[in-house]
């Protein structure tokens, strides 16, 4: 094998070969009675259930609609840490004093899993958006706050020593050097933050929620409906890809403005 | 006035281990252009980022005007090797940096960079990005940058090491023809025998590690005497008999440094 980079027609045929493999697999498994359709529904099944919920509420809420409410909780979550993570990660980077102080804490804080904080997040901010987005900010923030840092913190010392010698004072510095000079890793550090923050919404609404594709998964649980819990996840599948994509678009849109690719 | 003194300087990193520079004794006066050269590792960058306040001295002082330095500033001018320009900043905004932290008014701003811009031939790349010009045209920035702050001293790292060739003789005339016509405090680091001998009203000779100022050798006097300037080209300077003779003097004296191997 080589290393060639595959052509797109080349990266979408495999893309839909490994898809359909997949669905063929989940079909055979499904329809053959080898795993029992209570347990497995088919793909057929979770297709059309997946549409029918569009128009058909469920637990109080067509599909759409809890994509909504989950989608409003995810934003300010991921929101709210990169608005706090990105700047205090830049100045962490800066100032040595301040990244003596929040590091230790923070090092410790980072390894709890978000879903760990679910009874605080009850207990403080409610079921209603505050305790969900909570959970979010939990996922979410750590890679902001870690990206902006290193990014800051591995600025080209002559970047630095070059603003330096400009006279260029310290908010100026930060804003106009560090900043851009983290943007790459900070961009990275935002598609790791989207993931997880989506992962923890809804780990988080499995438990704490009154609406939302977690609450309405775990609705559908209560009872068996597995092919709503199907189309949950699909759901939540597809936002999350669709998230992912946007981002690897600023990142090249970046690069491709730093000439660091053509 | 832009003095630079090196008044009985150490310099030891890494908690004594090393012994970078010792004893090094230097007056450099106002718009005098002193180039610094030495075997590769014998401390003469250390030399320039005391000046500029990147590193500390660890005992004697070295002065600016007869101060202290204490730390970087556009007082103080540097001009980096590997040009050190913020890749996200167009030309412009890239001159445009100093004088903004300088807190001039739009206007003032938009004549001096006209005329950075003007100074160095980089008129029609004002709204490039650096990634988009040669590494000379991105020296060339640089040098503007450093000349739009009007610094009492410019400090030039090796400033043409990452240059090609031909590039590199373009912009060591260019320096000449800057230098002399707008004179100042320049202190400038080579390994490059030619170049110091060409651009330099004094060269100072250093030894191996630990660094010290081994010979400090006038050109100015030879050159106006020999009226260098006279020949636009500096091809013709080099094959001047005077020009060899100082050329070959300095490479004998480094050439007892054991660990010189560049050029």
């Amino acid at each position: 094998m080589t290393d060639r980079p595959l052509t797109l027609r080349e990266a979408v045929l495999l893309g839909a070969g490994g898809l359909a493999a997949f669905i063929g697999l989940w079909s055979l498994l499904s329809t053959t009675g080898i795993v029992p359709r209570q347990f497995l529904p088919t793909p057929l099944d979770v297709a059309s259930r997946f549409f029918q919920l569009f128009t058909t509420p469920f637990a109080g809420a067509t599909l759409p609609m809890h994509v909504a409410s989950s989608f409003q909780r995810y934003a300010y979550g991921v929101v709210l840490a990169a608005v706090i993570g990105i700047p205090l990660g830049l100045l962490m980077g800066w100032f040595r004093l301040l990244d003596d102080i929040v590091t230790p804490i923070f090092d410790g804080l980072r390894f709890i899993a978000p879903i760990a904080w679910v009874p605080f997040a009850a207990l403080w901010f409610g079921t209603g958006a505050g305790g969900p987005v909570m959970i979010i900010f939990a996922g979410a923030f750590p890679p902001c706050l870690i990206n902006a840092y290193r990014g800051a913190r591995f600025v080209e010392p002559r970047l630095i020593e070059a603003g330096r010698m400009l006279g260029t004072p310290n908010l100026r510095m930060i804003l106009e050097v560090l900043l851009p000079a983290a943007a790459p890793s900070i961009i990275a550090g935002l598609r790791v933050s989207a993931g997880l923050g989506w992962q923890s919404l809804v780990g988080a609404e499995l438990i704490v929620a009154a609406a939302g594709v977690g609450f309405m998964m775990v609705q559908a649980q209560g009872s068996v409906q597995t092919t709503t819990v199907m189309a949950g996840m699909i759901a939540i599948g597809i936002i999350g890809m669709l998230i992912d994509v946007l981002l690897r678009r600023a990142e090249a849109w970046l690069r491709r403005r730093r000439g660091l690719e053509a | 006035m832009g003095s630079i003194s090196f008044r009985n300087v150490d310099k030891t990193f890494g908690a004594g281990a090393i012994k970078a520079l010792e004893g090094i004794n230097l007056e450099i006066a106002d718009k005098e252009f002193v180039a610094i050269v030495g075997p590769s590792g014998c401390g003469k960058t250390t030399c320039l980022r005391m000046v500029a306040g990147f590193e500390a001295a660890s005992s004697g002082d070295v002065l600016v005007n007869g101060k202290a330095v204490t730390a970087p500033g556009p007082d103080r001018a540097v001009v980096f090797q590997q040009f050190a320009l913020f890749p996200w900043k167009t030309v412009r905004e890239n001159i445009d940096l100093g004088l903004r932290n300088k807190n001039l008014p739009a206007a003032a701003r938009e004549e001096a960079i006209a005329g950075a811009l003007r100074l160095m031939s980089l008129e029609s790349h004002a709204d490039a990005f650096p990634h988009q010009l040669s590494g000379g045209m991105q020296q060339r920035v640089a040098i503007a940058r450093a000349y739009v702050l009007d610094p009492v001293v410019l400090l030039m790292d090796e400033p043409f090491g990452a240059l090609d060739a031909q590039t590199r003789v373009v912009m060591q005339e260019e320096l000449v023809r800057l230098a002399r016509r707008n004179p100042r405090t320049v202190l400038f680091i080579t390994h490059a025998v030619e170049e110091a001998v060409y651009l330099a009203d004094r060269v100072a000779i250093m030894t191996r590690r630990p660094g010290r100022i081994k010979e400090v050798l006038d050109i100015r006097t030879v050159r106006q005497s020999e009226n260098w300037d006279s020949h636009p080209k500096i091809e013709d300077v080099m094959d001047l008999e005077s020009f060899v003779h100082l050329r070959t003097h300095i490479w004998k004296s480094l050439r007892e440094e054991k660990g010189f191997r560049d050029v």
